[in-house]
């Protein structure tokens, strides 16, 4: 038999004295909600730091407002340095000692199917951020976990609306060899297929992530002699793999298709190697003009001194997405808000975001556009948003994929 | 055919790159017998200090071939300057002490590197020429790929004329065969090492360097070059140059080819090609059997039974140990869960380190093997937590009969690359088997019954553990383990009284895997999930960093590091975003203090004086 | 009971033991000499198994054990000593000769009873036959080098052999230990009634010790007798012309 500190300290208070208790729920009612954030700060420090940035400058704005509930936010982050195990470690740290009101983060997905499981056990909140895979609001989805980024289905869907529209008829696909790669092929072929049905893929390369044999990867793809190319590699391989392409001229008279390529983590290392005109995802930090982008970008500037990454924007957006959560529900007792949360809408950079009722994915979107080299640095031109609401499968295709 | 043709030539290229890493390393193994573990950081601090050199440089041939230089020269300070601090100090260790001071620097030389240079990726701008390709039989093959085929060679060839026109050549040529007899010639050994170590570094630090007009620097090349960096050198056989470039131009080739033949064979190609050649040829291709290097007696001193001082306290502990549920709280329980699990984990290395006298660098893999059975028999076969548990050891326990019986052919560190080689194909079939063991998304919701709360699963597995480190402890003062002792000392003689050595490493190997399997099946109970990192290189060097660090030579010793490396990891997780270089300072501080471990630093003054009568 | 027939090894074209045939009685002090290079110790590698001879038998008690691996001939019953000594550095010279009992009893599968009690004092005993109670308690990483091959004659004792095969031992020593330890082995041989064949460089202790003697050159056998008989055979003062034969020199 477990009593929380909280239940004890309520217990004694009553038995003592009925007086004291209104001061011990005012007590209470001004402690800050705590958030415990969970992410891959050493081991994929590019994508995380931002990201991390993103979280803070969330909470801050938050708090320097009215707070949530009447109380403040506080963020207790840990670093579960690339492993699920010291991740699902971390977590039990979280809740058990820190008493954290909701579960968050993660940046790769088996560390964030680790924490979704970890919470469904517990009965805890959980909010992934940004692991891409499908598993965590399909088949592995369950009441207490929440996803907020673009999943791989739909960072494949958003890319097949141009892809179908390309005479190609001959592809060639080069993924890493993990689940994100593998599952995104999957689905851009089945997506692609199934709008034109005249295309066949004639090459698939499985680079091993953060070692690719770039020269090779694309000597091997240039034989396979595609009209266009799905490319679902990011960070260093991404890097290895433009420049041997450039040199080899593997770009040149094809058509690319690549998934994150336009986030500024992956597209400003590329620098003056940035290939023209591949259709991307991504973020286009410097030629966005709504006024929610162009706001987030000023406070996010004013205080880090850069321009904010696909990452920070994450991270923004996951500390709203709770605090929308929490502020509908009313309460941060985890089955009030696992029953709250979902149909919640709030603010993000890049819009009005729902957590979808059916499958806990939030409906935030992202842009869809073409590279172009400007001044020497890699840039998205032609972009447009793409609401994740509309990147979603039919709901009776949901009701499959997701038993719970 | 062209397309063949072309294939060739970019792995060659790619040979080139992995040479020059690999030739640093064996170069550096061959006349010190150090295991560095660091040369891919200076690898990757060549890929960083080359940007920033050559970034401020003009983008000619003539100033890129400059900046190279450069960026050798800088590495190579660096390198001799962790000879001269760290390494020079420990050469009298047990062996692969000096690998885990190495992995030390590692920690710092990572964190270190984010400090300086930020998390970002950088790359470099690359001129004209570096992007410039020319025609071959139609095709276009990158000009600076030419280049880096031509480099490989140019290496060797001045590195062989290094060696054989020049007295430190001679020297170094010397020392890789015999190093004693150097010595002996009244050679200034320290001198001699610390020269080949700036030459290793320098090497590394030229190869970082030459990545970065085909790719960046990044966080993540040090440990992703050094597993192949190691491979090669031991493909090629320990010390030996030429050996190393032909390992280089087989890994190479064979990979650029596999890539158009079995693209989904990325993972494993390496381990594969490595295993294959150490079962055909068990000292690589052009090695030599080693010649034993540590004869101090110390090194290899006899391992007594505990003081009753140390047992009082080993039982106050376990008293300790078993109230624990009562006085700390569930996060602290679940480290020390966790606790118990790293002390099987690291008592059943130990049996193979110590007693068995094989270095293993795979031992995660059987820890893997036992974490899946159990989480599979739990999946498909909706098996209780009893039954699952005993499955992981048998599992884990039978592979290890298998691989074992190809392993303990070998020895030294061609032993332990085969064991990696071996944990490497293990992950491979957890990450790829997707239909099976859910690929790297892995098995969930392994969580123990309702009947096993927190408490009462930590009590199971402080018995299972704790029981089974006892028990593999009181197997190695059986005459079991006097007889694997025996056959680490001499062989010849443990042949000689009628002793099988082999037969007795594999029974060895067989328990270890058997023992570490069952900490796996634990683990994955613990963690309620299993992935492929349970099986990761990373995974099995937690192993031997708690074994080296509680000491080698005496029987508490693992147990000590397990709870030392476990606690320390966790304490500098949540107290510091530097915990990388905090563990990797403690870890120097710790072998630069206790040379024979932790454990070993207190449990030895009888036999250390009795060494000192004598000698 | 040894029986040696028509041995023969080469080494990549190089004839290190050419058709060599000799016997060894029970009981008797055998001693095979001849120059480096002669193939002696190649011929020990073969009859203790370390070396396969390429033809030729070897009968140990009528079986044939040419292509027996070292510890099937242990168990038939020869024990051995090294050149250069083999023993367990990190146990004491009382746990070296227990294993070495432990082995002998088939009893290393164990993996629950305490090693440290067993065969006690059998292997005190051992220790006290060839002079090493006093450094039984100690390690033999750091044996004196005399003791060391003392300590390998109790382990080769251990099994209770019917032949005692010796390379070379009292290699290393000074002239008055290794009067002392062939004395002392050939006391044992008498006592034991087993049988000792050894290779020896001196010959003060090859005459001094031994019952017969054989002599090799260039990998084949080319005499065998008494010590008289071998002093007097021309073809050995040949071989050993110029290095005063006698003097233990070579």
């Amino acid at each position: 038999m477990q009593l929380s500190r909280r239940t004890l300290l309520a217990a004694s208070a009553t038995l003592a004295s009925p007086l004291a208790a209104p001061s011990i729920v005012r007590a209470q009612g001004n402690a800050p909600i705590r958030i415990g954030e969970i992410n891959s700060y050493t081991a994929a420090p590019a994508f995380t730091l931002p990201y991390r940035n993103g979280l803070q400058l969330a909470v801050e704005q938050i708090n320097a407002g009215d707070g949530l509930l009447g109380r403040k936010i506080e963020l207790l982050i840990r670093d579960d340095a690339g492993k699920p195990a010291d991740a699902v470690r971390l977590a039990g740290e979280l809740v058990t000692d820190q008493k954290v009101d909701v579960l968050a983060g993660g940046f790769l997905s088996n560390v964030g199917l680790a924490l979704s499981d970890y919470a469904l056990q517990n009965k805890k909140l959980f909010i992934a951020g940004e692991p891409l895979t499908d598993a965590l609001v399909w088949d592995k989805g369950h009441r207490y976990g929440f996803r907020l980024r673009p999943s791989t289905y739909m960072q494949a869907a958003m890319l097949v609306e141009d892809a179908a529209k390309l005479p190609a008829k001959r592809w060639a696909t080069v993924a890493p060899n993990y689940e994100y790669g593998t599952s995104t092929v999957k689905w851009f072929k089945q997506l692609l297929l199934a709008k034109r049905p005249d295309v066949v893929f004639v090459a698939d390369q499985l680079p091993t992530l953060g070692k690719i044999d770039a020269g090779a990867t694309v000597a091997a793809l240039e034989q396979a002699k595609p009209d266009a190319i799905l490319n679902v590699t990011f960070g260093p391989d991404l890097t290895n793999f433009v420049r041997q392409g450039n040199t080899r001229g593997l770009f040149e008279g094809r058509a690319v298709v690549s998934v994150l390529t336009g986030e500024p983590e992956y597209l400003d290392p590329l620098a003056e190697e940035t290939p023209d005109g591949w259709y991307v995802t991504g973020y286009p930090n410097t030629s966005v003009t709504d006024p929610a982008n162009t706001a987030f970008i000023a406070a996010y500037k004013a205080k880090f001194n850069e321009l904010p990454k696909m990452g920070s924007v994450v991270g923004y957006a996951l500390i709203a997405s709770i605090a929308a959560g929490i502020a509908k529900t009313g309460s941060v007792e985890t089955e009030a808000m696992a029953s709250g949360f979902p149909g919640t809408t709030f603010a993000t950079p890049f819009g009005k975001v729902t957590w979808r009722a059916q499958d806990h994915q939030s409906t935030l979107g992202t842009y869809v556009g073409r590279t172009a080299l400007k001044n020497g640095k890699g840039a998205m031109v032609d972009w447009r948003y793409v609401d994740g609401a509309d990147a979603l499968p039919s709901d009776a295709m949901v009701k499959t994929l997701r038993p719970a | 055919m062209t397309a063949l043709l072309i294939q060739l030539l970019t792995g060659l290229a790619g040979a080139s790159t992995l040479f020059l890493v690999a030739a640093g390393l064996t170069v550096i193994f061959g006349v010190t017998r150090v295991v560095n573990f660091s040369h891919g950081s200076l690898f990757m601090l060549g890929a960083y200090i080359g940007w920033t050199i050559l970034s401020r440089l003009p983008r000619d041939p003539g100033s890129f071939a400059l900046g190279v230089l450069l960026t050798g020269l800088a590495t190579s300070a660096i390198g001799s300057a962790v000879e001269m601090v760290l390494l020079r100090r420990i050469y009298k260790a047990p062996e692969l002490l000096q690998l885990l001071a190495t992995f030390g620097v590692v920690l710092i030389l990572q964190d270190a590197t984010q400090a300086i240079w930020g998390p970002a990726d950088l790359t470099l701008p690359r001129g004209p020429w570096l992007r410039s390709a020319v025609m071959i039989l139609g095709e276009r093959f990158p000009l600076y790929d030419l280049i880096l085929i031509a480099t490989g060679p140019l290496i060797l060839g001045t590195i062989w004329l290094l060696f054989a026109r020049t007295r430190w050549g001679t020297l170094v040529r010397a020392a890789t065969l015999d190093r004693e007899m150097v010595s002996a010639l009244g050679v200034d050994q320290r001198r001699l090492f610390t020269s080949v170590f700036a030459l290793g570094a320098g090497l590394a630090g030229i190869g970082g360097a030459l990545v970065l007009p085909q790719g960046s620097a990044n966080l993540q090349m040090d440990l992703s070059v050094i597993t192949d960096a190691f491979v090669v050198v031991v493909v090629g056989g320990l010390g030996s140059l030429t050996g190393a470039y032909l390992a280089a131009v087989l890994i190479g080739v064979l990979q650029a080819l596999g890539i158009v033949l079995l693209p989904k064979a990325t993972l494993v190609v390496v381990f594969v090609v490595m295993a294959c050649v150490l079962i055909v040829r068990p000292h690589g291709l052009l090695g030599r059997p080693l010649t034993a290097t540590r004869t101090d007696a110390a090194a290899i001193a006899p391992i007594r039974p505990a003081t009753p001082a140390l047992l009082w306290a080993a039982a106050a502990l376990l008293v300790l140990a078993i109230a624990a549920p009562l006085i700390v709280g569930p996060f602290v329980l679940s480290v020390l869960t966790d606790i118990t699990i790293a002390i099987l984990f690291a008592a059943s290395l130990h049996v193979l380190m110590g007693p068995g006298g094989m270095a293993s660098f795979g031992h995660a893999a059987w820890f893997g093997l036992g974490a899946y059975g159990t989480a599979l028999a739990v999946k498909s076969l909706a098996a209780p937590m009893p039954l699952a548990l005993l499955l992981a050891p048998i599992a884990a326990g039978g592979v290890a009969l298998v691989f074992g019986a190809l392993v303990v052919r070998l020895s030294g560190v061609y032993l332990a690359m085969l064991t990696l080689a071996f944990a490497q194909i293990v992950w491979a079939v957890a990450f790829q088997w997707s239909d099976v063991t859910g690929g790297d998304n892995g098995i969930l919701g392994v969580w123990p019954p309702a009947w096993a709360g927190p408490a009462s699963f930590y009590w199971i597995s402080l018995v299972l553990c704790v029981g089974g480190a006892i028990l593999l402890r009181r197997a190695l003062y059986a005459p079991f383990g006097f007889a694997l002792r025996a056959s680490r000392d001499s062989a010849l003689r443990a042949e000689a009284i009628g002793l099988n050595p082999n037969a007795l490493r594999l029974a060895a190997f067989t328990l270890a895997g058997s023992a570490a399997g069952l900490a796996g099946g634990l683990a994955a109970y613990a963690k309620g999930s299993v992935f492929p990192t349970t099986i990761s290189v990373g995974h099995s060097v937690d192993a031997l960093v708690m074994v080296l660090l509680g000491g080698v030579q005496t029987m508490a010793g693992p147990i000590i590091g397990a709870i030392a490396y476990t606690g320390l990891f966790d304490a500098l997780l949540l107290a510091t975003g530097f915990w990388r270089a905090a563990l990797g300072a403690c870890i120097l501080a710790i072998v630069l203090l206790f040379p024979q471990g932790i454990a070993g630093g207190f449990n030895r003054p009888g036999v250390a004086g009795s060494v000192k009568r004598t000698i | 009971m040894l029986v040696v027939q028509n041995l023969t090894k080469t080494f990549g074209g190089v004839h290190a033991v050419t058709d060599v045939s000799f016997a060894v009685t029970a009981g008797e002090m055998l001693a095979l000499i001849g120059p480096n290079g002669a193939g002696k110790s190649t011929c020990f590698n073969m009859l203790g198994g370390q070396i396969r001879p390429d033809g030729g038998r070897i009968l140990l008690a009528g079986t044939d054990i040419s292509k027996a691996t070292p510890r099937t001939i242990c168990r038939l019953g020869v024990g051995r000593t090294f050149q250069i000594t083999a023993t367990f550095a990190s146990m004491t010279a009382r746990e070296n000769v227990q294993t070495a009992l432990t082995a002998h009893h088939r009893q290393t599968a164990r993996v629950w009873q305490e090693a440290d009690t067993l065969h006690v004092a059998e292997a005190d005993a051992l220790l006290a036959q060839v002079s090493l109670s006093a450094e039984a308690g100690r390690p033999a990483g750091i044996l004196a080098y005399g003791d060391l091959k003392r300590l390998e004659l109790a382990m080769a004792l251990a099994c209770n052999p019917k032949l005692l095969l010796m390379d070379e031992p009292t290699a290393g020593m000074a002239p008055a230990e290794r009067a002392g330890l062939m004395a002392l082995t050939a006391g044992l041989a008498q006592a034991r009634g087993m049988a000792v064949l050894f290779t020896e460089h001196d010959m003060d202790v090859v005459f001094g010790t031994a019952s017969r003697i054989l002599v090799m050159d260039h990998g084949a056998l080319i005499a065998q007798g008494d010590a008289a008989m071998i002093r007097a055979d021309p073809r050995v003062r040949a071989v050993y012309l110029g290095t005063g034969f006698s003097s233990g020199g070579h």
